[in-house]
């Protein structure tokens, strides 16, 4: 049987059943308070550098099906949760949690009071945490805490890079607009959504320049979500200032951030972010309320959104954090949130229709 | 936007008396509504039948009418009060029915009432089966294929379009009454001609069979801007086919992907919208086949459910209170969400851990009804658990039953062959999670059994895990019990109790050893947001695991009150009542109040009724873990049924205090012996009796008292397994049951007193002086369960003499018994003698009644001198009473097809309704009107009775003749009748008499029927009339004393028209006693 121990940079030492891959894995430990969803959730690039815990108790009871991953492979660094389920039951399952782990070469802790863990992050902050799975002999534990304090934070980890294409990835959708994507990271689903919009998306990495990305015509260009601080992405951030005003550009999670920063603004740490996939977000015109996937540990400022030209169209009721922005001269909008939803609902799914008016609005222009 | 300001007074209905597929859960709804539009300041107009209920009390609205729920009397009342809205979607079906009769007739418009909650368009289109359909259609969510009938004929023709099996499903009816499978054309004819006979507007839906597929449910929300949210999604255990109130439930789904489950959210979403719920709660089912995940959206409540309240407990988000909100135009995000106070009310509740909801079952009650389950619900009531793994919330659920399983096993299938376990499986019933249970461990595969049961194997599997764990305990004993083994049996929910029985040791050793390794249970909050947020209300559940999430207050002079557990026949609403005041009177006192209770419908388990909430089974682990952790001064087991007294020995043994009269003078009134010499030192009389612990004895006893006689057990509630016997063979028979049932207990045989009448006495006792708070008459004569009669305040025929003599015994036992709290005595008085029948030192069934009567807080009253007031501080005076109140009891005889309704000793009844006048005759009229029993005006009335009762209905049948009535009455009265003069018509040849009366029945011939012939036989000719009668719902009475009773209330009715009150029209005198109450509250 495999066992396993998880330290966080505190101090704090847990231990309890190894399942996935053998061996050690570091991160920031983060929370995600979604009831599904977590094949999504592993795969999805934004948790790179994390270690991910589900806040509901029981995973993976419903199996995994290849279909629904949001990357090529899980993206997390480990998985905490309470118990995995080894006897998944779903028609379209097609192995178990743990041999996903396993194949994926990730490990993972179960066994955990979660809530307890959870709730030291809610007062806290996110923490540098280190898991270790093994089957023989028990690690040294205080080696592992000295290990996890002087890991590098997520702020001080290049994570985008793991995650954005190297050479550009083309998708054909039909007859619709030519949409540049800035991939920092890009779920499946984003694609996925575009290309139901028959729109034509071509990724592009994160460190292309203005001009390779203004020549290829795009009709618009989004910014993707990805991992990590989006201040540190300088390269990035000085490409989208270049390209406002010069072409229609979106903004998905991290990409909001990089626009927001690319626009004079200011982001911060959030103390323990929002993952779930019900959150609250308040469209500012209609005072609609929409309840969202979201899965951010960093925030645009608002304050610092004065005198950016942006303005703020929606908010985030539980904390007043902002959750969408909008530039009418320059033609940019972007949200907080994943309106792409994978996993979560579909409140938003309107983000992507509102995109191809905005762009059949400018290519008839 | 913000609350409305053009509705000044609003209007909410209740749902009427507690019926199977109608319960608590409906006070519970309807008092969250009545506080919530209070808070707003409209005034509160209520309009309930049921006196047992929280949202009765006056306090909770401005005018509180305990009337009849029918057009009629609603009518009435608007006209009288003149409500600007009208909110329906808070009472249940019995509400919402109601009012859009009112509204289809004009009677809303005419008075110019708004219907809020719900319009009366998307009512129809949500309770219609054909306006449903197509509007789903239209949108494009999938449906089952179905087409509507109206006749049998057309039921048979589109069954077989569509194969069989087919579902039937009645048009407006609650709990799914009159539906059903049927596998052939004959069990649809049978189904479909009831089903059209119980619907409103006489139509059924036959519909493709989604058997065996899953079923889920999703309670969604809607705003007036078009916000909608998920409150919580349900996963059944039991697949489609059984009714979701009696299937095993779980929250949140378990084996539906985000992918999956995102279909049925938008599913919802697009639903609520389409029919049109513009404000307020729904709930909507829907079924999965397991085969390809391909849905269909089975039905639809415009309203708050039962599922509703479960959805409220299981998230911490008060569903009801919301919707109330949302009906006066305030939107979701505009208000807060009240467990974590920073958030607002928009947003989906996400949980970390499960729930598991099993339904109660009364089948021994109702002996020779069908025990399968199908989708007609038959539970009476249901528990709920919340655990950190599946298996502990299972298990947990499972011994919150009180069915005396403290796991999953249980002798009756450990014995069975796999065969009989097979066989077993293959039809849904109350016991097959225990026969699944056995059948793994027998080696069956869990492929085999999903088969057999349609239940998904992630389920199957779990419950194998258990049957794992416990041969892995039954290989140890105490002495090598290793601990992680017993830790992990403690992280799966397996008692201390069953683990003792396992390891051939005992509950208290295990607990011992529990407490000495420091293997304590942790308590979580329901925090409706998976602590990603502080939370502010301490609702609480145990599980093993590393930390608490608070610590307990350290203020030492808490109280903790045990509540009733599950509603079962005998123990209902009427518990929780008590103990909601019980927490309500020592918040008063600013004393910090705990509760500990399982049962989701109630009010007792809503977060703010009590200070500390345990949301915990009612066994003595649990609840000393709660206790030993919360430190309290005492507890409170008087106020909660026989539930917490069972439990009470086991708590002071184990150092806990008991608050109020002591458990010694608890136990002198329950054991027989001790009892009647306590009364002989009294002088109190009581019928001649003795004690038995042998059948030899028994009759021996009945010999020399003489037949008939009464035999009662110890330590029962409900009268259950009392009988009246009349010679020695039904003796013998009965006794057999008895003790083939226990062994120990020895049982009373005393003289039934043929004829008298039965009195119940509420009384309160400080120890040095004693108040009495209500003296009730019973209506049905002496022998008919105290529960199940109908009873009468102020008494009507008892005599000055015999009415002070009653005071008297009451106080003298009372004080000799040392009561402090609430004392129940009941007496039957016989040619004007009083003889004692039996005293309950704890609250009864009738404090509410007695308490919306007189207008005092009886439990309140009573809590208050256990904590420590006295009588002499309340100042209370002897009230006279100028009005008549009439409490009648409500049978659920319908749902048990095939079980006589001829009352007796044992109770039958769920609930209770209240007629209230000036006069005995109206208030009973009142009283069998809300009791759905409508006397008639006019028309015919079969008479069928003993032939030694004849004589005494001479006089009723005589005046009824006078005025026109016809009488109808078999050979054999007739001729009795005649001989007085009396010609009645009289039915051809007493073997065909059934099939007669049946026929008259169907064909709705009969206005009234009268039947009180005793037979031990169900097949008997008197035994299907009854049967007919209820299920064609003609009014029938099985009592003598109830013929009599309705007979004057009859000609009564004639002179005079029902008359409307707010009981703040009754209770003048109440107004002075109720505010000293709550000074002393204050100044706390």
């Amino acid at each position: 049987m495999k066992k396993a121990i998880l330290v966080l940079e505190d101090g704090t030492t847990v231990s309890g059943k190894g399942f996935g891959a053998v061996g050690e894995t570091y991160g920031e430990l983060v929370f995600n308070t979604a009831m599904t969803g977590y094949v999504e959730s592993l795969t999805d690039p934004s948790y790179a550098g994390q270690i991910l815990m589900s806040t509901y108790p029981l995973v993976g009871n419903y199996g995994v099906c290849i279909e629904d991953c949001e990357s090529d492979s899980i993206k997390a660094s480990g998985f905490v949760v309470k118990e995995v389920c080894k006897t998944p039951s779903n028609w379209r399952s097609q192995m178990n949690l743990n041999t996903f782990m396993e194949k994926n070469s990730i490990p993972g802790i179960e066994g955990v009071d979660t809530r307890e863990l959870t709730k030291r992050i809610r007062e806290y902050g996110t923490m540098k945490c280190r898991i270790v799975v093994y089957e023989k002999n028990d690690p040294d534990i205080s080696a592992l805490i000295k290990k996890t304090i002087s890991q590098p934070g997520i702020s001080d980890c290049e994570v985008v890079n793991l995650v954005s294409t190297k050479s550009g990835k083309k998708f054909y959708g039909g007859n619709g607009p030519k949409i540049i994507v800035i991939d920092c990271g890009i779920k499946n689903s984003i694609v996925k959504q575009l290309k139901e919009k028959n729109a034509n998306v071509q990724l592009v990495p994160f460190d292309s320049t203005p001009n390779e990305i203004l020549n290829a015509d795009p009709d618009a260009v989004l910014v993707s979500n990805g991992p990590g601080d989006p201040s540190i992405l300088k390269h990035t951030i000085s490409t989208v200032e270049q390209l406002a005003g010069k072409v229609p550009l979106f903004g998905i999670c991290l990409g909001h951030q990089i626009i927001s920063l690319a626009l004079g603004a200011k982001t911060y740490k959030l103390k323990f972010g929002h993952r779930g996939a019900n959150h609250p977000v308040i469209d500012c015109e209609s005072g609609r309320v929409f309840i969202t996937s979201q899965n951010h540990g960093f925030a645009v400022d608002r304050d610092s959104l004065e005198r950016t030209g942006l303005e703020i169209t929606m908010l985030n009721p539980n904390d007043w954090t902002v959750e969408g922005v909008s530039h009418t001269e320059l033609n940019i909008h972007s949200v907080q949130f994943h309106p792409e939803a994978g996993p979560g609902p579909h409140d938003t799914h309107y983000f992507f229709d509102n995109m191809m008016t905005i762009i059949d609005r400018g290519v008839s222009r | 936007m913000p609350k409305r300001n053009d509705l000044r007074k609003i209007m909410i209905v209740g749902a009427g008396p507690i019926v199977i597929g109608q319960a608590c859960e409906f006070d519970y709804s309807g008092s969250q509504a009545c506080k919530a539009l209070k808070e707003e300041g409209y005034e509160v107009i209520l309009v309930n039948s049921n006196p047992a209920t929280i949202m009765t009390d006056p306090e909770l609205s401005d005018r509180t009418y305990i009337e009849p729920l029918t057009f009629e009397i609603l009518t009435k009342i608007i006209e009288k009060e003149r409500p600007c809205a009208i909110l329906p979607t808070l009472g249940g079906q019995t509400a919402l029915n109601l009012v859009s009769e009112l509204a289809e007739a004009g009677i809303l418009e005419e008075y110019g009432v708004e219907l809020i909650g719900a319009n009366l368009e998307a009512i129809k289109k949500a309770e219609d089966r054909l306006e449903f359909k197509e509007a789903l259609q239209k949108i494009g969510v999938p449906v089952p294929r179905s087409a509507i009938a109206s006749s049998v004929d057309s039921a048979v023709s589109i069954a077989e379009e569509l194969g069989y099996p087919v579902i039937i499903r009645p048009a407006y009816t609650l709990g799914g009454s009159g539906g059903g499978i049927a596998h052939d054309v004959e069990e649809l004819k049978s189904i479909a001609e009831l089903g059209i006979k119980y619907s409103r507007i006489d139509q059924v839906l036959i519909e493709e069979s989604v058997l065996g597929w899953k079923e889920y449910e999703l309670e969604v929300m809607r705003d007036s801007d078009d916000n909608v949210v998920i409150i919580c999604s349900i996963e059944n255990l039991d697949p489609m086919g059984i009714h979701t109130g009696d299937s095993i439930t779980v929250a949140p789904p378990q084996t539906l992907s985000d992918r999956e489950y995102q279909l049925l959210r938008d599913a919802s979403l697009k639903i609520i919208r389409e029919i049109g719920v513009d404000t307020g709660g729904s709930n909507i089912q829907f079924a999965v086949n397991p085969a390809d995940g391909r849905f269909v959206a089975i039905e639809m409540n415009p309203r708050v459910s039962r599922s509703s309240a479960l959805a409220s407990k299981a998230t911490g988000f008060p569903i009801a209170k919301i919707a109330a909100k949302l009906a006066v135009g305030m939107t979701l995000p505009e208000i807060p969400n009240d467990i974590t106070r920073e958030t607002p009310a928009s947003f989906e509740p996400t949980i970390d851990y499960v729930v598991v909801k099993i339904p109660k079952f009364a089948f021994e009650k109702f002996p020779g009804s069908d025990e399968v389950l199908t989708t007609q619900m038959k539970s009476v009531g249901e528990v709920m658990a919340i655990g950190r793994t599946f298996e502990e919330a299972l298990q947990k659920a499972v011994r919150s039953l009180e069915t005396n399983a403290y796991g999953l096993f249980v002798d009756k299938f450990e014995k069975l062959s796999q065969e009989e376990l097979t066989a077993h499986l293959s039809v849904p019933n109350s016991e097959r999670l225990f026969c699944i249970a056995s059948t793994l461990k027998k080696g069956m595969n869990i492929a085999q059994i999903a088969e057999i049961t349609g239940i998904d194997p992630w389920f199957l599997h779990k419950i194998k895990n258990i049957a794992e764990m416990e041969e892995k305990l039954s290989s140890y004993t105490r002495q090598n019990l290793p601990v992680q083994i017993l830790k992990d049996a403690k992280i799966m929910g397996f008692s201390d109790m069953s683990i003792g029985q396992l390891v051939n040791s005992g509950e208290k050793y295990i607990r011992n050893l529990r407490k000495e390794l420091g293997l304590l249970p942790s308590y979580k909050m329901v925090d409706t947001c998976a602590a990603e947020f502080d939370a502010m209300t301490p609702y609480m559940y145990s599980a093993y695991e590393d930390c608490d999430d608070i610590e307990p207050s350290r203020n030492e002079s808490k109280i903790a009150i045990i509540g009733s557990g599950p509603n079962r026949i005998g123990q209902g609403i009427e518990f929780d009542y008590c103990c909601v005041h019980a927490c309500y009177a020592l918040r008063e006192l600013g004393i910090e109040t705990v509760m500990i209770n399982c049962n989701p419908e109630t009010v007792s388990t809503d977060y703010d009724t009590s200070d500390y909430l345990y949301f915990e089974p009612l066994t003595l682990e649990d609840i000393l873990n709660v206790l030993e952790r919360e430190k309290v001064r005492g507890v409170i087991i008087q106020f909660g049924g026989q539930t917490p007294l069972n439990l009470a020995k086991g708590l002071e043994d184990n150092g806990i205090s008991i608050i109020g009269t002591s458990l010694n003078s608890i136990d002198l009134t329950e054991d027989r012996e001790k009892f009647s010499s306590i009364t002989s030192k009294l002088n109190i009389p009581t019928p001649s009796h003795g004690m038995a612990s042998s059948l030899e004895k028994a009759m021996h006893v009945a010999g020399k008292i003489g037949y008939p006689v009464m035999i009662r057990p110890s330590y029962v509630l409900g009268g259950q397994r009392m009988e009246i016997v009349r010679d020695n063979e039904h003796l013998s028979s009965s006794l057999k049951k008895h003790f083939a049932y226990s062994d120990q207990a020895q049982i009373l045989v005393d003289k039934y007193l043929e004829n008298g009448v039965e009195v119940d006495v509420d009384a309160i006792c400080d120890g040095k002086d004693v108040y009495i708070a209500g003296i009730l008459e019973h209506i049905e004569e002496a022998g008919i369960h105290s529960g199940d009669s109908a009873c009468v305040i102020p008494p009507q025929s008892l005599s000055q003499e015999v009415i002070n003599t009653i005071k008297q015994y009451t106080r003298d036992l009372s004080l000799e018994l040392n009561v402090t709290g609430l004392i129940n005595i009941q007496y039957v008085v016989c040619d004007e003698n009083v003889y004692i029948l039996e005293a309950n030192p704890r609250a009864s069934r009738t404090v509410p009644f007695v308490s919306k009567v007189t207008g005092l807080p009886v439990a309140k009253i009573a809590t208050r001198i256990m904590a420590g007031a006295y009588l002499e501080d309340f100042g209370l005076s002897e009230k006279k009473i100028d009005h008549v109140a009439v409490k009648e009891s409500v049978f659920p005889f319908i749902k048990f097809k095939g079980t006589d309704s001829l009352l007796g000793p044992e109770m039958k009844s769920t609930g209770e309704v209240m007629g209230v006048d000036i006069s005995l005759e109206m208030a009973y009229c009142k009283a069998q009107l809300a009791a759905n029993s409508t006397l008639p005006a006019e028309g015919t009335i079969f008479v069928s009775v003993e032939d030694d009762e004849v004589l005494r209905i001479i006089p009723e049948i005589r005046r009824l003749q006078e005025l026109k009535f016809k009488i109808v009455s078999n050979d054999r009265v007739s001729t009795m009748l005649e001989e007085h003069g009396l010609y009645t018509e009289r039915v051809s040849k007493s073997s065909n008499d059934n099939l007669y009366v049946s026929h008259k029945l169907m064909s709705s011939d009969f206005d009234l029927l009268i039947n009180t012939i005793k037979s031990h036989d169900s097949e008997s000719d008197d035994n299907i009339i009854r049967l007919m009668a209820i299920e064609f719902n003609v009014p029938y009475i099985t009592t003598i004393s109830g013929f009599k009773m309705a007979a004057r209330a009859i000609l009564e009715m004639k002179n005079r028209s029902f008359d409307v009150r707010p009981l703040q029209e009754l209770e003048k005198n109440k107004l002075i006693i109720g505010n000293n109450l709550l000074d002393q509250g204050e100044e706390v």
